[in-house]
């Protein structure tokens, strides 16, 4: 998981019938995200009404992003960094917050996730500094199934 | 050994005597009970399976060096000389084979009145699994 929200469907099994996708419960932020709700509620109620299928496993792993080297790095960085903050020691822990981010600049669970807890704001100017510096350097904040498949 | 090092690791903290909070080893003694890994002639083993390594690199007169360890498994190890903690992650291998099965790992969260619920205690439903933030 790299960014919220994140949706994913599980079958009755207890297996993946749709990887990690970017998908909103209401058109409330339509304008900003670009991303239709509907698209992904149409397919949910069709999969649990059975009318619709899931995923094959192929389609599955292929529309999964597995893991890089770099980002279990960040967050063996970010493990060691929460567990520095916890402690009461904020000043040592930012360093490793920081390398976190550098290792996988695209993972906004840790970069946004973090800014609270580094006293940044997770909602105002520090966010959008790093989603605009990520966002003109062309890459896309939500990246769904469909805009990466 | 001079130091207490926190090592962190899959999902647990350990309490480990080391020389060199800047470069740790762990007693070989303590490997398996601290890693689950054994070292054989046949290099680093868990049950059944066994990963190649270069025994002079990874036994010194510290220990098992935990570089060397985390290199061999293809795990990150990053550490904090000043507090004496490190933290181990977990290999994108290993992950990326584990995410591939399809099998979805089991966790288990508090609802708001603070009782767990189970990945696992939903088998027989349809899931869908919502991960939002209020940042």
């Amino acid at each position: 998981m790299i960014n919220v929200p994140t949706i994913l469907w599980i079958d009755e099994e207890g297996r993946i019938a749709r990887p990690n996708d970017v998908a909103f419960g209401s058109n409330d932020f339509k304008e900003m995200t670009g991303i239709d709700s509907e698209l992904h509620l149409e397919r949910l109620r069709a999969w649990v009404r059975g009318e619709g299928p899931a995923m094959t496993p192929e389609e599955t792993r292929a529309a999964q992003t597995l893991p890089t080297a770099a980002e279990q790095e960040a967050r063996a960085e970010f493990t060691l960094a929460w567990w520095l903050s916890q402690r009461g020691h904020a000043e040592d822990a930012e360093p490793h917050y920081v390398r976190a981010g550098e290792l996988a600049p695209h993972d906004f669970t840790i970069r946004r996730g973090t800014m609270l807890i580094r006293g940044l704001d997770p909602m105002g100017e520090d966010f959008m500094k790093i989603v605009n510096e990520w966002t003109e350097a062309g890459n896309a904040f939500y990246r769904p199934i469909e805009a990466t498949t | 050994m001079s130091a207490t090092l926190t090592l962190l690791h899959d999902g647990r903290s350990d309490e480990v005597a080391v020389a060199d909070p800047a470069r740790p080893a762990i007693p070989a003694d303590a490997l398996e009970a601290t890693l689950g890994w054994a070292l054989q002639p046949e290099g680093l083993c868990q049950g059944p399976m066994c990963v190649p390594v270069d025994q002079d690199a990874l036994v010194g007169d510290d220990g098992i060096d935990l570089g060397v360890f985390a290199d061999a498994l293809q795990r990150p190890l990053v550490t904090d000389e000043k507090h004496a903690v490190a933290a181990l992650g977990a290999s994108h291998h290993d992950r990326g084979e584990a995410l591939a099965s399809l099998q979805a790992p089991d966790f288990t969260l508090p609802d708001l009145d603070g009782n767990p619920h189970s990945l696992s205690g939903q088998r027989g439903k349809k899931v869908l699994l919502v991960a939002y933030a209020s940042w």
